[in-house]
């Protein structure tokens, strides 16, 4: 009968401590990585359905085998131009609720170590450097690292924030 | 945590919840042995079992209390102390259960000595008058007042026969609860209130071993757990059904019907486990009450109707805070002091009803107090002081809707703020958590009869019928229980849209009904400019009432109407307006379930002719319309425009002409239960012979009276700056420009005379009206307050500036009271008032000052120099009230 239940820690963070897998997804011109751990599934994002008075970063829902999926474009949380090529998604479990992250497409999945994780550059983008937690230089490419539980706060507090908005124009 | 005490502790404060609800009706009827003895077997079980797990603080504290009871069995008088004292006891023992529930099983530190010993003192003290105790009286051998008559028996002996005559028991009695039913036994012993009895649905009773054999405990996950799967079944019954649709194999589809069939019936039995009756809810209520009547000093009885009414458990916890909370609203506010009630001539003992019952797929809870009622004058002021509504919104609004102000946020009409209620955070609460779970709540009152607050929520959360339908290329569920009917508009049709001030009204049999495009409402069709007629012509219209409020929403196309399973929404997007959740479709679409409540509120936001302006919208009007005023633009007999102030007019109605009677050879209608005259605005004005024609509705105190137009033609807010024509038409108070155009302002006064003066004439000898001097430099607000006092039976002289005003107290007698603009041309108010309370003969002349919501500021310096009250500049009905109470005397009816 015991009430508290144990949140759920970044079990990426818990693992940090030598070698960190990522998988890597693109999102306009820039290379991302999610913790493995995170990443439940990738799959075609199909039949979305709008929801009325959502803020823009978030796409819609959709039925993913029964289950009601919360979908948040990245390239709009990221201010970045809408895509034109057919999009992907990753799912991800976030506090029990199901939400796919709309990217442009997935790569491959990298082993890397934790020691060589740089912190965000100082110049980068506040409204980027929101959800990146440090940098991890590769041949030829930066990775930025996707903190997806600030991706999700962030998608879901903007409803709070048109919400107050709303309240405070009345 | 092992399961003997788990099992322990769920017995354990069902128990108590027993408890409590048995002492506080011990209290009352301190002589029912049989409800003593549930109490005292209650805290004995909770001993016994203390002792027996290991729990001997609880224990110790449970045996004191058993050992006080103990002296009640044995006869000794019961006290509201001794009472109080064992539901202490008893939120002590909670306190500690808690503490055994959240550490798994251990006790907190310390010891319950204070409670003890001040059980041991109490048991001691009873136990002092020594009075013998009276021995439970034996039931007292009735007897038979004649003699025997030949064949009969005598009664003892008639009694014996029965005791030996074997029967099946009566009580437990045999009416098992549905075995479904996942309700813990049912108590067997006989209650003296049977609507009380469903409040010890959780009950243990000792006696009920035969019942407890039909039911068993089953944990509340498990029930979830089902309800998830069945929700589940449904949704594939739906897919498959819609699959079935499409194709046309007649093999399949008998077992398709069969398993369809089932699952319905599943869906239903497994609801049934969730239900439970609304007693539950209801059990902490007597406890409650009984401890703020302890408090305010006051006596309350509550009456419960209705508990065993049953609905879904994820909403019973749902209600549970908002009715506690409205109990003691009428606790608190609601009822008087007993002697303020003695005064009243009413019972010193005030009474709070609470009642359910089932109603059409919803359960009814009636929460009423026979206390003082809402005060309506209050309630206005207040709504006026947070800019809710302007003072002209308010004088046209029925009492009905100005009581609605008590759910929005800050409005607390409580005089002072007590640690009850009275902080104005209650009410808004209370209707935002009813309307999260699809319930409304409206209020009834009377002054001083009581109000009667009236809750509506589904029976359940989990499955709902809804209507799909289709906006800007998306579809939507609308939930069908506030859907009124579907309307298809068409040209020539009775159901067509007209246009007030570019907001589309739709005219369905007698009302108006303020509509919106749903895809414009949601945002996701663009925003229509102007008057698309195309778009309107062949609209189709799903009208939706939520509370009171009546509106219609286009949609572009309905498709059919399914049980849909209510999916929450994440919580990222749980916050939205007008999105209540989401379901997952036959063809395994997912479709937003749309939000009447949220809907209603935002349409009436939008459309200006809303049947009832929402606050919000209101609110931003009042401060913008502090200098203007809204006028209703019509046409009647030429083409040119005419117009009456918005304010004036009640109502606008579709006066069918058929309906029109004669009386004296006037037209009169009947309206709203009255008789009402009828007048053509003038000579020229169509006087069509069948079907309808627009009516404005003037009421003018308690006279209500229709003016026949040709046509209603908007809604303007303009600066009015009238121009008072020497015409000779008596109806016309002047002209002004708005929008453009030059509009005659019609004088309702005048016709208010007309349609009274002649046919309902009362002769009021002028000296016995009290007199009064009003001082105003406008002459639209002369004329426009002239004639309503005159109305109300004053006698009123009228002047323009504060000079003049003077010069007439100085050569004029009599004068009962002035009624002052602050603004005034030469002198203003608070010089006239200086003025006039400089003067010997005058001082004593109350003098009311009209103010707009600006000069607030300003009236405590008006009071210091002498005003009487102040009344806001639009607010008829409190200027009336205060002339009554200052110049003590009441107008008389002209």
């Amino acid at each position: 009968m015991n009430a508290h239940t144990p949140l759920t820690k970044d079990t990426a963070e818990a693992a940090a401590h030598d070698v960190v897998q990522y998988v890597t997804v693109r999102i306009g011109p820039q290379l991302f990585g999610l913790p493995i751990a995170l990443v439940h599934e990738v799959f075609v994002p199909e039949s979305i359905t709008r929801v009325p008075l959502a803020p823009g970063e978030i796409a819609g829902v959709l039925n993913l085998r029964g289950r009601i999926v919360t979908m948040v474009a990245m390239r709009r949380l990221l201010s970045l131009p809408d895509a034109e090529g057919a999009p992907m998604a990753v799912g991800i479990e976030h506090h029990g609720e199901a939400f796919g992250l709309i990217i442009d497409e997935v790569g491959e999945v990298l082993s890397l170590d934790a020691a060589r994780r740089e912190a965000n550059p100082a110049n980068l983008d506040p409204r980027w450097a929101q959800v990146a937690a440090g940098v991890h230089r590769l041949s030829g490419d930066l990775m930025l690292i996707l903190n997806v539980d600030l991706v999700l706060d962030r998608a879901g507090s903007a409803v709070a924030r048109q919400d107050a908005g709303k309240r405070a124009e009345l | 945590m092992d399961d003997l005490l788990r099992e322990f502790l769920t017995e354990t404060s069902e128990s108590l919840d027993v408890a409590d609800v048995e002492l506080v009706k011990f209290e009352q009827d301190p002589n029912n042995a049989q409800i003593l003895n549930n109490i005292f077997r209650l805290v004995h079980t909770i001993k016994g079992t203390c002792g027996f797990i290991g729990l001997p603080r609880l224990a110790s504290l449970a045996h004191a209390a058993e050992t006080l009871m103990d002296r009640f069995r044995e006869g000794r008088p019961v006290t509201t102390d001794a009472v109080g004292l064992v539901l202490s006891t008893i939120d002590r023992i909670k306190l500690l259960l808690q503490h055994v529930e959240e550490t798994e099983g251990s006790e907190p530190e310390g010891e319950d000595r204070d409670l003890i010993s001040l059980l041991e003192a109490m048991a001691v003290a009873v136990d002092a008058p020594a009075t013998p105790p009276p021995a439970p009286p034996p039931q007292p051998a009735p007897t038979l007042e004649r003699p025997l008559l030949p064949g009969e028996l005598p009664l003892d002996e008639l009694d014996r026969i029965f005791r030996e005559t074997k029967v099946d028991p009566i009580t437990p009695p045999p009416a098992a609860p549905p075995a479904a039913k996942a309700a813990p036994p049912k108590p067997a012993p006989a209650m003296p209130k049977a609507d009380v009895e469903a409040a010890h649905g959780a009950a243990q009773a000792g006696e009920a071993h035969g019942v407890a054999a039909q039911s068993i405990r089953v944990h509340v996950g498990v029930l979830e757990q089902l309800m998830t799967m069945v929700s589940e079944l449904v949704l594939t019954r739906n897919q498959l059904m819609e699959i079935a649709r499409r194709h046309d194999e007649p093999e399949y589809k008998v077992s398709l019907q069969r398993l369809s069939n089932v699952t319905g019936e599943l869906q239903e039995a497994v609801m049934r486990t969730r239900m439970q009756p609304i007693g539950n809810a209801w059990q902490k209520l007597p406890r409650i009450v009984r401890d703020l009547a302890q408090e305010l000093g006051k006596q309350i009885e509550l009456e419960q109707v209705g508990a065993d009414t049953e609905l879904d458990r994820q909403v019973l916890d749902q209600i549970k805070d908002p009715l506690t909370h409205m109990v003691r609203n009428s606790a608190d506010h609601g009822l008087e002091m007993p002697e303020q009630r003695r005064a009243a001539g009413k019972s010193e003992r005030g009474l709070i009803r609470l009642s359910a019952y089932h109603e059409g797929g919803h359960v009814i809870v009636e929460i009423s107090d026979d206390g003082r009622g809402l005060d309506v004058a209050r309630i206005k002021q207040k709504a006026l002081e947070n800019g809710l509504a302007t003072e002209a919104e308010l004088a046209k609004m029925p009492d009905s809707q100005v009581f609605r102000f008590i759910f929005h946020a800050g409005l607390s009409t409580a005089q002072k703020v007590t640690n009850v209620s009275g902080r104005g955070v209650g009410m808004d609460v209370v209707r935002s958590n009813l309307e999260s779970i699809g319930g409304t709540v409206d209020v009834r009152s009377r002054q001083g009869e009581g109000s009667t607050f009236v809750i509506k929520i589904p029976l359940t959360l989990a499955i709902v019928p809804a209507l799909i339908v289709r906006a800007a290329g998306e579809r939507f569920a609308l939930p069908q229980s506030a859907v009124e009917e579907l309307v298809r508009v068409q040209a020539g049709s009775d159901h067509e849209i007209t246009w007030l001030n570019n907001s589309p009204v739709l005219g369905l049999r007698d009302r108006l009904l303020p509509i919106v495009s749903l895809g414009a409402l949601l945002g996701l069709s663009p925003e229509r400019d102007g008057r698309d007629e195309a778009l309107w012509e062949r609209a189709l219209i799903v009208v939706m009432k939520v509370g009171h409020q009546t509106f219609g929403v286009v949609v572009e196309a309905v498709s059919h109407t399914e049980e849909i399973v209510v999916k929450p929404m994440a919580s990222a997007l749980r916050q939205l307006p007008m999105v209540s959740g989401s379901t997952i479709l036959g063809d395994g679409r997912v479709i937003m379930i749309l939000d009447p409540a949220g809907l209603a509120q935002h349409a009436a936001a939008r459309g200006g002719a809303a049947e009832e302006t929402s606050h919000h919208g209101a609110g931003r009007q009042a401060r913008a319309s502090q200098k203007r005023s809204s006028l209703l633009l019509f046409r009647a007999g030429s083409r040119d425009l005419k117009a009456v102030p918005l304010g004036l007019v009640t109502r606008i109605e579709e006066l069918e002409v058929a309906r029109i009677e004669r009386v004296n050879g006037y037209p009169v209608l009947q309206y709203r239960g009255a008789l009402i005259p009828v007048l053509y605005a003038n000579e020229e004005v169509q006087r069509v012979a069948a079907g309808t024609q627009p009516m404005l509705v003037f009421a003018d105190g308690g006279r209500v009276m229709g003016l026949v137009v040709d046509e209603i033609v908007d809604i303007v807010e303009a600066e009015l700056d009238l121009e008072l024509s020497p015409s000779n038409m008596p109806e016309v108070l002047g002209a002004a420009v708005l929008s453009g155009q030059a509009t005659e302002i019609l004088d309702v006064a005048f016709y208010v005379q007309v349609a009274f003066g002649e046919r309902f004439r009362h002769l009021v000898r002028s000296s016995e009206r009290p007199r009064l001097l009003l001082v105003d430099e406008s002459p639209f607000h002369r004329d426009l307050l002239a004639p309503m006092l005159n109305g109300n039976g004053y006698e009123v002289t009228a002047c323009a500036s504060g000079g003049e005003a003077l010069a007439r107290l100085g050569t004029e007698d009599g004068f009962d009271a002035i009624v002052s603009d602050v603004d005034l041309p030469d002198m203003d108010g608070f010089a006239l008032a200086a003025a006039v309370r400089g003067d010997p003969r005058i001082r004593e002349v109350p003098i009311i000052a009209l103010a707009t919501a600006q000069d607030r500021d300003a009236l405590e310096r008006g009071r210091a120099v002498g005003f009487t009250d102040c009344v806001a500049k639009f607010d008829r009905s409190g200027l009336i009230a205060a002339l009554k109470e200052f110049t003590g005397r009441q107008g008389i009816a002209a």
